[in-house]
């Protein structure tokens, strides 16, 4: 299997979809001439046209809105925002509009859209530019939330996003733009809603998406070495999420700890620790552990910020709690 | 419609004649000039200003019996009525054609009415029935009707105009000639969304007709007490090189071709415009508000004395185009229909309790 990178399978799955179907465009700030704040569609524009390729203003509740109307009306638009953290300019129309239109108009409309978006802190932006929307927007019924942590899972999870028939809020971690992985070369597509067993093991269930997955898998090695046996998860999709995988997991380790790159307070974890011990208390030998960001607005400050963001000893640490018990 | 004599040339290099609306007297005057033809409108025949008037009184009415279904407590949550702004609405929907779009407000049983909604399926959904347009979900203030190509009903203030961008640009994109025309009230100029939308239509040049109707308060404060340049939009759209019609609002048929001739510069041009229509409720915000704790009555009053129900049908006799019969035969027609939109809404089912579940996703 030929090895690309993140930032290469996001832009081939965006490039196949315009290619493929002309109801397929795109549009958000500087996506046409400029290339992408984060090159992910550098030359688009040149290649398809400024029709399919739509450079907007700094506007995001009006593209984010028109995106919806132009889905409502027959259209399958791809919005990029600049950061998932400008979500919140927009939050009325993605919420009230996007996921609530199906629903308010007993079903009438469907929406068709996807919103991408860079997440995630670690690169000194500050409290405005390093959040973590994806996990406030996964609790909104009527709308998916896909987050891949590796450029496999991004093509085929962006393109079973793009074909839905629902809004999709596809989050990017920012990190992982430059990180390589192996993408198959025969077509396939990704359910959303289904996890993968990044690492099977015995002892411990560990749980993540996105850029979190890397974080687990360095927890893992760390445990291994003490003889601990991990199993890690990579949720892939918070909305929704696989609930029968991560349980039959929890059931064979008796143990678990779930992890958000997102702030730890309200984070997705805090409702997916809640769901799962409802579901396998019974299985359970002792509290899910739950490691996050610290609940603090982001730092500037790189030794700050790296004293917020969750680590691989973080982790580590909290497995060594649960396996105490 | 009027053409400019000379050509404007937009931010985008977009060239386009300049829209002035519809010939002057056509909105003044009440739009009643009696020494015009004797037909009363040029453009538009006899039996379909009696359908407008028609439709008018089927609004009025069904709006007064939400009302009495709200006090008996058939209709709940907040119920906004469209009662004294029914010329408004009529003008400008019935010029439509049915694969052009509408996107609205919350205040929007009178556009539905005006589109031609099935008035019991409008009554079954005021009544949470299952019935309804939308299932008993949406309420009175999130009427859509998609065959009809009527979108909402948004209860967001400002919130529907990026939408209707949205529908705009995907005609554009499909080469159709589809116009989509969005209501608002003076309420919503003050909204990010609306400056927002302004902007990326002009930019874009997307085919769509911004459609105000100025009632003068929103909810509570007067226009002028929330908006710098008060009630006076004449040349607000100048920085987005959008052309303004302001019409009277009170007067349908002065509504009815301002906006005709909106749609066929649209349509033709595809270029955004901008219709600010003069109106005024004569209730209150919504059903819990008297509406007298803001206003005069006096001004109130002034306005009732150009109730479109009273002028319109003064018209329509001067000209020898419907009798006292004749509005009696109306008037029972529209009862009827009324009553039975009520029995139809009394005797449907609610919604079973499991299709709270149905509906979110596609």
């Amino acid at each position: 299997m030929p090895e690309i990178t993140f930032r290469e399978a996001i832009t081939q799955g965006l490039a196949e979809a315009i290619e493929s179907d002309d109801s397929v465009f795109i549009m958000g700030e500087d996506i046409g001439e400029y290339g992408g704040a984060y090159s992910i569609t550098k030359g688009f524009i040149e290649k398809y046209g400024d029709k399919r390729i739509k450079d907007t203003p700094i506007s995001e509740a009006a593209f984010v809105g028109a995106g919806i109307g132009a889905a409502s009306a027959g259209l399958r638009p791809i919005v990029e925002l600049m950061s998932i953290s400008f979500s919140l300019v927009a939050f009325d129309q993605i919420v009230n509009m996007a996921a609530n239109i199906r629903y308010m108009s007993g079903g009438q409309i469907k929406v068709p859209m996807v919103i991408r978006a860079p997440t995630g802190a670690g690169v000194q932006l500050g409290a405005t530019h390093s959040q973590s929307f994806e996990t406030w927007l996964s609790e909104v019924p009527g709308m998916y939330c896909a987050c891949p942590s590796n450029p496999g899972d991004a093509l085929g999870l962006l393109r079973t996003a793009i074909k839905s028939d629902n809004p999709v809020i596809f989050a990017e971690h920012a990190h992982l733009y430059g990180s390589r992985g192996e993408v198959p070369e025969t077509y396939y597509e990704i359910p959303l809603g289904e996890a993968r067993v990044e690492r099977a093991g015995d002892d411990l269930t560990l749980v993540s998406y996105g850029y979190g997955v890397h974080i687990l898998r360095e927890a893992a090695e760390a445990m291994s070495e003490r003889g601990i046996d991990c199993e890690v998860i990579d949720l892939r999709s918070i909305s929704p999420v696989d609930y029968a995988t991560v349980v039959a997991s929890v059931q064979k380790t008796g143990r678990a700890v779930m992890l958000d790159t997102a702030r730890r307070n309200g984070g997705a974890m805090a409702e997916i620790v809640s769901e799962v011990q409802e579901r396998a208390m019974d299985w359970l030998d002792g509290p899910i552990m739950r490691v996050g960001s610290k609940d603090v607005p982001w730092p500037y400050n790189r030794g700050l910020e790296q004293d917020i963001l969750p680590t691989a000893a973080d982790v580590v640490a909290a497995a060594q709690k649960v396996i105490k018990f | 419609m009027e053409q400019a004599e000379k050509p404007r040339i937009s931010a985008t290099g977009i060239v386009r004649p300049a829209f002035t609306g519809s010939a002057p007297q056509a909105s003044s005057n009440n739009g009643f000039d009696p020494t015009r033809s004797q037909s009363l409108s040029e453009s538009i025949d006899n039996s379909e200003l009696l359908r407008m008037y028609r439709l008018m009184l089927l609004i009025r009415r069904f709006e007064e019996t939400c009302g009495q279904h709200y006090s008996l407590g058939h209709v709940r949550g907040f119920l906004h009525l469209y009662v004294g702004q029914e010329a408004t609405g009529i003008g400008a929907i019935t010029a439509l054609e049915p694969r052009d779009y509408i996107v609205t407000h919350y205040r929007d049983h009178g556009h539905a009415i005006a589109r031609g909604i099935d008035t019991n399926r409008i009554m079954a959904e005021m009544f949470g029935k299952r019935t309804g347009l939308s299932k008993g979900k949406g309420g009175s203030m999130h009427i859509f009707d998609v065959a009809k190509r009527f979108m909402g009903g948004h209860a967001i203030v400002g919130a529907q105009l990026p939408l209707a961008a949205g529908i705009a640009l995907a005609q554009q994109y499909m080469n159709t000639d589809v116009v989509t025309m969005v209501f608002f009230g003076d309420g919503a100029t003050n909204q990010g969304t609306f400056h927002e939308t302004l902007n990326l239509a002009s930019v874009w040049q997307l085919p769509v007709i911004f459609f105000m109707e100025n009632n003068l308060y929103g909810m509570g404060s007067a226009v002028g007490r929330v908006r710098h340049r008060g009630s006076d939009f004449s040349d607000a759209m100048g920085a987005y090189d959008i052309d303004v019609v302001s019409v009277d609002g009170m007067d349908v048929l002065a509504v009815r071709e301002a906006t005709q001739a909106a749609i066929d510069n649209v349509r033709a041009h595809g270029s955004p415009i901008f219709i600010e229509a003069k109106t005024f409720r004569f209730v209150g915000h919504s059903f819990a508000d008297p509406g007298d704790q803001y206003r005069e009555r006096s001004e109130v009053d002034l306005w009732r004395r150009r109730d479109p129900l009273s002028t319109y049908p003064k018209q329509l006799i001067e000209y020898g185009i419907a009798t006292e019969s004749d509005f009696e035969k109306l008037s029972a027609s529209v009862d009827d229909e009324i009553a039975a939109a009520v029995e139809f809404a009394i005797n449907s089912p609610d919604p079973d309790l499991s299709e709270a579940f149905d509906d979110i996703y596609a």
